[in-house]
């Protein structure tokens, strides 16, 4: 190629800003941890993600379940959720809650067994709206032990605050999280 | 030269005659979770399924919620266990205009420590939609999935299959 057609091929080129960037993963050690935080979060973003894949050190029970404080925020949360496990669909809220839930989870009483989840809060910089958020979660355990089939479904969660998003704490309900768990943060433009 | 993307296409296809399966092979390892984007039509109304890494052994166990009615009036919440493939939830088999989608994520694919937990959410235009989560009971990273009509008809002509994977910091 000529240098004058690589100049123009230079300057023609066009340049796609990225709209799905990694902020922020966190990757939980030996020992593991009672709280996982993300903080500082730029309000650059339209949106934010936030996907896991999580276990809890409960080692008596096969399950916990995922919470959620944003901006530190200890009340006025509300949240509803609709779920199945693997025989009985059900749905329910609660009001004037300390947190958002996101999911239930597996624990080391079941080796190797992680639950997922995907987290979207959306227009989380906005100053103009309380937060929503909305999560898939699920956990499936083989029927091991027969009591505990899995858990499955969706959580919507309510912030009732105009101020922007700039940290994420995330609990376990009963224990910690297990070494292996993993949080990372997503911005979407 | 553009910055490495945090979201990128893998592979995609749309099927150029009616199969059984299709598979995504020879997958990198150098993402973090992976999200296949289907859209689709079938042969026979029935649920579709998937394999890791070509395993049909009896690793996979599965927990669904879904309304399989075409007035809306009817949840339900039904598992599997022990089972030779994996779970996508999609009852119908419709028409080209009318295709089934289905969206599932394999999160933390690569790792090698942890079973496999992936789950997805889709629906067909007149009878289901819903969610459903599989546990394939292995540490192997996944290179290979095999989406399957679990043994019932065939996928038709025309449906797109997309790979994209999910890079963290």
């Amino acid at each position: 190629m000529s240098p004058i057609l690589g100049i123009w091929a230079s300057q023609n080129y066009v340049r796609v800003s990225p709209s799905y960037d990694s902020i922020a993963t966190t990757t939980v050690g030996g020992g593991g941890t009672s709280t996982v935080t993300f903080s500082s979060i730029p309000g650059t973003y339209k949106h934010l993600q936030l996907r896991y894949t999580a276990q809890s050190t409960r080692g008596s029970i096969s399950a916990d379940n995922v919470l959620m404080q944003l901006n530190g925020a200890g009340s006025g949360y509300s949240r509803h959720f609709v779920w199945g496990d693997g025989a009985n669909p059900a749905s329910g809220a609660t009001t004037s809650a300390t947190h958002l839930w996101l999911g239930t989870i597996a624990s080391t009483a079941t080796a190797n067994i992680f639950g997922v989840g995907i987290v979207d809060i959306l227009d989380y910089a906005n100053t103009n709206k309380n937060k929503t958020t909305r999560s898939l979660f699920g956990e499936d355990l083989n029927g091991t032990p027969a009591s505990s089939n899995g858990l499955l479904g969706m959580w919507s969660g309510l912030y009732p605050s105009t101020t922007a998003v700039t940290s994420i704490s995330l609990t376990c309900q009963s224990a910690s999280f297990a070494q292996y768990t993993q949080f990372a943060l997503y911005g979407i433009k | 030269m553009p910055a490495g993307s945090t979201y990128s296409t893998v592979a995609t296809t749309t099927l150029g005659s009616n199969v059984a399966s299709y598979a995504f092979t020879s997958i990198p390892g150098t993402y973090t979770d992976l999200v296949l984007v289907c859209n689709f039509v079938k042969s026979a109304s029935n649920s579709m399924g998937f394999t890791i890494n070509n395993d049909t052994s009896a690793l996979y166990s599965y927990t669904t919620l879904y309304n399989l009615n075409t007035n809306g009036t009817t949840v339900s919440s039904n598992r599997g266990s022990n089972d030779t493939t994996g779970y996508f939830l999609s009852y119908g088999a419709h028409s080209t205009t009318d295709p089934n989608i289905y969206i599932a994520n394999f999160q933390n694919y690569s790792n090698t420590t942890t079973f496999k937990t992936v789950i997805g959410k889709g629906g067909d235009p007149s009878r289901s939609v819903g969610t459903d989560v599989t546990l394939y009971r292995s540490t192997s990273a996944i290179s290979r999935i095999d989406i399957n009509t679990r043994g019932i008809g065939t996928i038709t002509a025309g449906s797109t299959f997309t790979l994209y994977g999910i890079l963290a910091a």
